[in-house]
C-alpha cells in the first residue's frame, strides 16, 4: 500500500469539465491526498516545507494538469524551483524523494495522432515531458509513462469524459494497492494504453 | 380614556394569546387573529363593542401594507408585471363578476345581480398577502401571478365605486355618500374634479421622486429614530387622507407613493419602521372580522350561508383554474392562484356598505352575503394549509428528484455594512466580480453620493436587528462588516452570531487591538485596516532604496505570511498581559515590544533558498 498524493494545478477549474470530473473520480479515495496548488497558494508564495513533509509522507506523486504549451501551468515549474531543494530532493545525500513514483496525469487539447512525428505537433508526448522524466530520475524516483487524456478540443462526449474519470480512479487505486505492473507499463506510451494487461488481478 | 384602554388590551391580549396558540398548531397568523376575533366577539365571551368602527380604522393596515407591498416593487418590475395585471386581473375579475351576477340574476333583478357580481369577484388583500409572506411564496412566480390579480382588484374598486351608485334600485335614504373632512370634492364642477385628482396623483410621483429624499436626509441627520418613525407614519397617514379627500382608494395612493420610494435609499427604514404598525391593524382588523361574524343569522340560515359560501369558493376557483390554464402556468403554480383568490375580500365589506347608502342593495341582501364573504375569508387560511399538505408537499418530491442547479454568482447574497473608505473600494471591487451587495450605511451623506452611481446603498443603523432583517440577512450568505467603529462592529457581530447563526462573517479591523476583540467573538476572517498599505508601502519604500523589484515583493509577502502566524501568539501574550491588569498605555508599549521582538526572529533565508543554492556537485 502506498498513500498517494495529487499535486492538482489548473488555473480555472470551473471551466474545466474533464479536469472536474477526473479530479471527483479520486478526491475521495482513501489514503489518496488531493492537493490543490492554485487554490492553497493563489499568490505563488509555496510553503516549501508544507510541500517537502506532504512528499515525504506519500509513496506516489501524481502532477494532475492541463497540458498548457507542451508543459504544465505555471505553478508547477514554480513548485519546482522551489521545494526540489538540493539535499532534500537530489544531491548524493539526498532522501526526499528517492523510490517514489512519479505520474502526469495530463489533458491536452490535440488527439493521439497530432503528437507524432509526422503530425500536426511534431513531436510526442513521450518527447515533450522528456524534462519531466529527467526531473523524475535526477529526484531517484520511478518514472511511469504519463495518464493522457487526448483529444478534448473536440469536445469530449459526457460517456467518454466518465470513462476517462474510470479509468483514472483505477489506475489510482492500483498505483495505492501496488497491484500496477510498472515494468510492464513504462514500456507502454501512455500509462493508459492498456489498463487491463498492467492491472495484475489479485 | 380608561374605555378605550381597556378595549386595546382586550384586542392585544386576545392577539398576543391566539397567536402564537394559532402559528403553534401550524394554522398561521391569520387564523389566529380570527379566531381571537370570534372568542372576544358578541358570540362568545362578548368582551368587545363597537367593532365596525374598529373594523373602519384598522382598514388603515390594509393601507399600509400596500405602501409596503409597493416598497419592494421597483416601477421596472411593475411594468414588467403589465400583462398577468391587466390579463390575469382583468379576466379574473370580469368573468367572475359575469358568473356571480349570472347566478345572482336568476333570483334578484339584474341591477342587484350586477353590484353583487362585481363585489364578490374581489379577493381579500390582506388575508392572502399576509399569508403568502409568511410562508414565502411572495417571490415565487405563483405569488407573483397572485399578487398581479391583488393589484388589478385594488385598481377596479375604483371604477366600480362610481358605477355601483348607478345600479340604485331601493329608495334611497339619504345618508349622504362618504365624507371627506378636508373639503368635499363633489362640489366642484366636472372638469376641476379632474384636474384635482390628477394633481393628487401628480403631488404623489413629486412628493416620492424628489422631496422625499431631502426630507428623509434631514430627518436621518437629527439621528432620532422616532421621528423618523413619525415622518414614515405621517406620509403614509397624509397620503391617504389626500386620495380620500380626491375620491380615489387610498390603498392606491399609497400603493404608488410605495412604487416611488422603492428606489429610495431610506426603502429598509422605512420598512423596518412601518412593518409592526402594518401587522397590528391588520392584525386588529382580522380580529374584528372575526368578530363581525354574525352566528344568529348563520344559525338561522345555515342552508343559504353555507350555499353561498361554497358557491363563490367554487365558481371563483373555477375561473382561476381555468385563467391559470389559459395564461400556461404549471400545475402547483394554477393550484396555489386558485386557492388563494377564491375567498371574498375586505373591500366587499366596505362596497356592501357603500351599495346599501346608496340603495343598490336591499339589508335583507347584503346581511347573509356579508356573513358569507366573512366565513369564506375564514376558510382562505385553512384552504392554504389544504394545499399545503396535500399539493405542495406531492410536487417537493417531484423537485426533489432534479438535480441541483449551478449556483451563479448572481446569486450570492452578501451583505456590506459599512460603506466608507474601505467599504467603497471593497465594494466596486465586489461588483467587478459579478457580485451585488445590499450595502447597509449609517451616513445619509455617503448614501446619496454613492447611489448615483448605482450602488445599491441603504440608509440604517446596521445594529439594527430590523434592519438587518429587511436586508436580507435571512437568505444571505455572507456578511462583511467594514465599520470603523469597534464596539458597534462587535455589537453587530454578536447579534448576527445570535440570529443568523448561518452567515459566513468578514470584518475589517482598524488595529490590532481591534483584531484582538473581534478573535474574542471567535471571528476567524480579519483584515487589519492599515496593514496591506503599510506592507505595499514598505515594498515601495525597498524598491525606492534599489532593492530588486522582485525581491521586495517576496520580502512583503513573507512578512505578510509570518505576521499572520504571529498572530495566534501575540493573541494569546496579550489576553495574559491583560490578566495582570497592565494600564492601557504600558500595554501598548508591551504589545509593540512583543511584537518587535517576534519579528527578529523571522528569518527571510527562505527566500533565498530556492533561486541560489549552488549545487556543490557541479
Amino acid at each position: 500500500m502506498r498513500k498517494v498524493l495529487i499535486q492538482f494545478a489548473h488555473p480555472a477549474v470551473a471551466r474545466s469539465k474533464i479536469n472536474k470530473a477526473l479530479r471527483a473520480a479520486v478526491e475521495d479515495l482513501e489514503e489518496v491526498t488531493f492537493n490543490d496548488l492554485y487554490a492553497a497558494y493563489p499568490d505563488f508564495l509555496i510553503d516549501v516545507k508544507r510541500e517537502q513533509e506532504l512528499c515525504e509522507t506519500h509513496g506516489v506523486i501524481i502532477f494532475q494538469h492541463p497540458f498548457y504549451w507542451y508543459s504544465t501551468p505555471a505553478i508547477v515549474k514554480e513548485w519546482m524551483d522551489l521545494v526540489l531543494e538540493y539535499g532534500w530532493a537530489y544531491g548524493t545525500k539526498a532522501r526526499g524523494l528517492e523510490g517514489k513514483l512519479f505520474l502526469q496525469a495530463l489533458t491536452a487539447g490535440g488527439d493521439d495522432s497530432t503528437y507524432r512525428t509526422d503530425g500536426f505537433n511534431e513531436f510526442t508526448i513521450a518527447e515533450l515531458t522528456s524534462p519531466y522524466r529527467a526531473t523524475a530520475k535526477l529526484c531517484k524516483m520511478i518514472w511511469l509513462p504519463p495518464f493522457a487524456v487526448l483529444g478534448i478540443h473536440r469536445g469530449l462526449h459526457s460517456n467518454k469524459i466518465n470513462a476517462y474519470a474510470e479509468e483514472y480512479r483505477r489506475a489510482v487505486i492500483a498505483l495505492r494497492d501496488g497491484t500496477l505492473d510498472i515494468r510492464q507499463v513504462q514500456q507502454d506510451l501512455y500509462l493508459n494504453s492498456d489498463l487491463n494487461s498492467v492491472i495484475r488481478r489479485r | 380614556m380608561e374605555y378605550f384602554l381597556l378595549q386595546l388590551f382586550i384586542f392585544l391580549a386576545a392577539a398576543a394569546i391566539a397567536v402564537p396558540v394559532a402559528r403553534k398548531l401550524g394554522l398561521g397568523s391569520v387564523l389566529g387573529y380570527l379566531i381571537a376575533g370570534i372568542i372576544i366577539g358578541p358570540f362568545c365571551l362578548s368582551l368587545i363593542s363597537d367593532i365596525e368602527e374598529v373594523m373602519h380604522f384598522t382598514e388603515f393596515g390594509v393601507v399600509m401594507m400596500l405602501f409596503l407591498v409597493g416598497l419592494e416593487l421597483k416601477p421596472s418590475l411593475l411594468w414588467q408585471m403589465r400583462t398577468p395585471i391587466l390579463g390575469m386581473g382583468g379576466a379574473q375579475v370580469a368573468i367572475s363578476s359575469l358568473l356571480i351576477g349570472g347566478v345572482a340574476f336568476f333570483f334578484l333583478p339584474w341591477q342587484q345581480a350586477v353590484a353583487i357580481g362585481l363585489i364578490l369577484s374581489l379577493s381579500s388583500t390582506a388575508i392572502v398577502l399576509q399569508t403568502l409572506r409568511e410562508k414565502g411564496l411572495m417571490k415565487t412566480s405563483a405569488g407573483r401571478s397572485v399578487f398581479s390579480v391583488l393589484l388589478f382588484q385594488d385598481l377596479a374598486v375604483i371604477p366600480m365605486l362610481a358605477v355601483l351608485p348607478l345600479l340604485a334600485t331601493v329608495a334611497m335614504h339619504s345618508e349622504g355618500s362618504h365624507d371627506s373632512t378636508l373639503f368635499d370634492i363633489g362640489s366642484l364642477p366636472g372638469y376641476l374634479r379632474i384636474l384635482v385628482t390628477l394633481l393628487a396623483i401628480f403631488s404623489i410621483f413629486f412628493l416620492g421622486k424628489f422631496a422625499s429624499r431631502p426630507m428623509f436626509r434631514a430627518i436621518a441627520a437629527t439621528k432620532v429614530r422616532e421621528i423618523f418613525v413619525a415622518a414614515a407614519l405621517a406620509l403614509v397617514v397624509g397620503i391617504s387622507l389626500l386620495m380620500t379627500a380626491v375620491g380615489l382608494s387610498p390603498a392606491l395612493g399609497t400603493f404608488l407613493a410605495g412604487v416611488v420610494l422603492a428606489d429610495s435609499e431610506y426603502r429598509h427604514e422605512l420598512e423596518s419602521d412601518l412593518e409592526p404598525f402594518k401587522g397590528l391593524l391588520l392584525g386588529i382588523f382580522f380580529i374584528s372580522i372575526g368578530a363581525s361574524l354574525n352566528f344568529t343569522l348563520i344559525g338561522e340560515e345555515i342552508l343559504l350561508i353555507a350555499g353561498l359560501t361554497f358557491g363563490l369558493l367554487g365558481i371563483k376557483w373555477l375561473v382561476l383554474v381555468t385563467i391559470g390554464l389559459i395564461f400556461g402556468m404549471a400545475k402547483k403554480d394554477r393550484s396555489l392562484l386558485a386557492i388563494a383568490l377564491a375567498q371574498g375580500g375586505e373591500f366587499a365589506f366596505v362596497l356592501f356598505q357603500f351599495s346599501k347608502a346608496n340603495g343598490v342593495l336591499p339589508t335583507e341582501t347584503i346581511e347573509p352575503l356579508i356573513s358569507a364573504v366573512a366565513i369564506s375569508m375564514f376558510l382562505a387560511p385553512l384552504l392554504f394549509l389544504v394545499h399545503e399538505r396535500f399539493i405542495s408537499s406531492r410536487q417537493i418530491e417531484e423537485d426533489s428528484q432534479r438535480e441541483t442547479d449551478m449556483i451563479e454568482r448572481s446569486e450570492h447574497k452578501v451583505i456590506l455594512a459599512g460603506f466608507g473608505r474601505l467599504g467603497t473600494d471593497l465594494g466596486r471591487f465586489l461588483i467587478s466580480a459579478g457580485i451585488k451587495p445590499v450595502i447597509l450605511d449609517h451616513d445619509a451623506a455617503n448614501v446619496d453620493v454613492l447611489r448615483k452611481f448605482g450602488f445599491e446603498v441603504y440608509y440604517g443603523d446596521i445594529t439594527r436587528l430590523d434592519l438587518l432583517e429587511a436586508a436580507g440577512a435571512a437568505e444571505s450568505e455572507l456578511l462583511i462588516i467594514t465599520i470603523g467603529d469597534k464596539d458597534k462592529a462587535s455589537e453587530l457581530v454578536e447579534l448576527v452570531k445570535k440570529h443568523y447563526p448561518h452567515l459566513k462573517i468578514a470584518v475589517n479591523a482598524s488595529d490590532r487591538s481591534a483584531a484582538y476583540q473581534l478573535m474574542d467573538l471567535g471571528i476567524t476572517v480579519i483584515q487589519r485596516e492599515t496593514f496591506g498599505s503599510a506592507l505595499a508601502l514598505g515594498q515601495d519604500a525597498l524598491k525606492l532604496l534599489g532593492f530588486d523589484p522582485y525581491e521586495a515583493y517576496r520580502l512583503k509577502r513573507l512578512f505578510r505570511k509570518k505576521d499572520e502566524e504571529m498572530m495566534p501568539e501575540l493573541y494569546r501574550m496579550h489576553r495574559e498581559d491583560e490578566d495582570q491588569y497592565v494600564s492601557m498605555y504600558q500595554k501598548h508599549n508591551q504589545d509593540l515590544e512583543e511584537l518587535m521582538g517576534l519579528d527578529q526572529n523571522i528569518d527571510t533565508e527562505e527566500l533565498d533558498k530556492a533561486w541560489t543554492a549552488k549545487n556543490p556537485e557541479n
